[in-house]
């Protein structure tokens, strides 16, 4: 009971490889897209917004056959990049990844814009007087003053990443090894007959997984808080 | 050295100011609160942008409208302590000191981080959180940042604004010790007559975003529009003296004044310090002769300068030397017949008068902190 099948251990790294990407991928898009939105006002502002959140209010189903037709390998973007770079999304874990990061995207935005919208910009005034130029600034006092909101983001959307299905399985498909995430798995099981007592195995390890992930959360939370705090 | 003419307009308000500052002391800008004093350091440090107008420091041009120049604030070499002390809460104090030192290429330093401490008393506080500071601390941490960013200009944005009574007077303290070792043009922003007393040499007052006064801090502070800008009716005299001695026995010091001597309660201060006695003009009593068996202890003979109706009362200016104010009632200046050029007798008492040190005054020990290159 203690030890895990092959079954299980695979969709468990599969939903640990596929999330750490997601999240590593989209984060730097992610800080730049919340800086612009709490800092600056352009045209096309409220656009932006708005496509940021789409993934949100979207159905996942719909996001992934959004990003089959543009990304997969006879889309526009997808054949593009196939050619040029020979990086393909379709079917594949990088695949499974891509979705996880579009359906995850506004809830790193949304609390890393937050958190630097909190930000006193007399401070940020305070380091140029001091001779720090824009980029000194951000990297020196934005940045580390956004950092309790950017481990919550990065929390935030890891943990939606872990439990992303719709997206992925119609991008992706359930293909194992490749794209047969827990969520994933555990769908497979319950449309297999006798598949019950699996079923309820790999449950089990999501929550696991999910309690473990806002466990850490809390306490890298509290942390950078009190080192932010000064 | 600072030549500036800026305007700005926000809404309903314009600034409109110009004035130059030609040496390294500190100038004092005084006015009531929304008169554009904060206004005006924001521009200078190029955290604003105005409308029109020119900023030129040592020379060089860190604002031109007309030429199409405009340094953003890094560039500026601006320090600027602020109200609120805004220190980098993620930085402990030594990183807050260092932030603007290591930005500063080492030729163009004038100052090290050991006479910083030195100076600010910083020793204790080295290790600190910024969290962990009290507020007067975090205001010399504050000073101690732009002093190592070796700035060519310091503005002091209302520094003890935030901070009670015993603390604003230790911070001043330091302030005064700081401008006098600095060999630097430092404005310093308030609109409070007793700070400015003590630390600056020059007054600019400003009212509604444009300049109503600027001289030696003695000449403006003796107008019947400071005091109006200060809040008060009443108009004061400052007389720039030096300590002469000290009487224990009798619980004085004398103060040598214009060659009166001027008797106030007694100071702690060596004898030739350079004190400005502040005097009230309701605290002034006119004579027309010397008078015995007072307990007034000063006398000093004049003549009748003018009479300016202020309210009520009459102002009336003598000249003992510079012109002193009385507030007197229209009955007594006319039972003494007052008018100009009457030769009358000017009484005040010691405890009346007020007596503080001048800030810079005693270059004694000052550390030599001059740039060569200095323009």
């Amino acid at each position: 009971m203690l030890t895990l099948s092959p079954l299980e251990t695979e969709a468990l790294r599969l939903s640990l490889l596929v999330s750490a990407t997601a999240v590593a991928g989209s984060l730097p898009p992610g800080i730049a897209v919340a800086w612009l939105l709490a800092r600056f006002r352009f045209p096309g502002k409220t656009l932006l917004d708005g496509l940021v959140h789409l993934p949100l209010v979207l159905p996942p189903v719909a996001v992934g056959y959004l990003l089959l037709v543009t990304m997969g390998r006879h889309g526009p973007i997808g054949a593009w990049l196939y050619e040029h770079l020979g990086l393909t999304f379709a079917f594949n874990w990088k695949g499974a990844a891509l979705a996880s990061a579009v359906i995850s995207f506004p809830l790193l935005v949304r609390s890393v814009r937050l958190s630097i919208e909190q930000i006193d910009r007399g401070t940020e005034a305070a380091a140029a007087t001091l001779g720090a130029g824009p980029w000194a600034v951000f990297f020196t006092v934005t940045l580390p003053l956004a950092l309790p909101g950017i481990a919550a983001g990065i929390v935030l959307a890891f943990a939606r990443s872990l439990s992303e299905f719709g997206a992925t399985i119609t991008f992706v498909a359930a293909i194992p090894g490749q794209t047969r995430t827990l969520p994933v798995a555990l769908y497979t099981v319950t449309q297999s007959a006798g598949g019950d007592a699996e079923a309820l195995r790999l449950c089990i390890l999501s929550v696991g997984l999910a309690l473990l992930t806002l466990i850490i959360a809390d306490w890298l939370a509290r942390r950078l808080e009190r080192r932010m705090k000064g | 050295m600072l030549d500036l003419c800026l305007r700005k307009r926000q809404g309903d308000f314009t600034l409109d100011l110009a004035f130059k500052v030609e040496s390294a002391e500190v100038t004092a800008l005084f006015g009531r609160s929304g008169s554009g004093k904060s206004s005006l350091v924001r521009l200078l440090a190029g955290l604003d942008r105005p409308d029109d107008g020119h900023v030129r420091l040592g020379g060089s041009a860190l604002f031109d409208h007309q030429a199409g120049i405009d340094l953003p604030a890094h560039r500026r070499r601006i320090g600027m302590v602020f109200q609120d002390s805004r220190l980098l809460p993620h930085y402990g104090v030594r990183g807050n000191l260092l932030y603007g030192f290591k930005r500063t290429p080492a030729a163009e330093r004038f100052i090290t981080f050991d006479q910083v401490v030195d100076i600010l008393g910083l020793g204790a506080l080295l290790d600190r959180r910024v969290g962990a500071l009290s507020g007067g601390e975090k205001q010399r941490v504050a000073i101690g940042r732009a002093l190592l960013a070796s700035p060519r200009l310091l503005l002091m944005d209302e520094p003890l604004a935030s901070l009670d009574g015993a603390r604003k007077a230790e911070l001043l303290e330091y302030i005064a010790t700081m401008a006098g070792h600095v060999r630097l043009p430092i404005l310093y922003v308030s609109h409070a007559p007793e700070e400015i007393v003590r630390v600056a040499a020059r007054l600019v007052l400003i009212e509604d975003g444009r300049k109503l006064a600027d001289g030696p801090v003695e000449e403006v502070m003796s107008r019947a529009d400071f005091a109006a800008a200060a809040g008060s009716r009443t108009l004061v005299t400052i007389l720039k003296a030096v300590i002469e001695c000290h009487d224990a026995e009798r619980g004085i010091s004398r103060l040598a004044w214009a060659g009166h001597p001027i008797d106030v309660p007694s100071l702690d201060l060596p004898p030739g310090s350079p004190v400005r006695a502040r005097i009230p003009a309701d605290h002034v009593i006119l004579a027309l002769h010397p008078v015995d068996g007072l307990s007034v202890r000063n006398q000093m003979a004049g003549t009748v300068l003018s009479l300016t109706p202020v309210g009520s009362l009459v102002d009336v200016a003598v000249d003992v030397g510079v012109p002193l104010h009385a507030e007197l009632t229209p009955d007594a200046c006319r039972d003494l017949a007052l008018a100009p050029g009457k030769p009358v007798t000017v009484l005040i008492k010691s405890a009346a008068i007020d007596a503080a040190e001048v800030a810079g005054g005693d270059q004694r020990g000052a550390l030599n902190l001059a740039r060569s290159n200095s323009p």
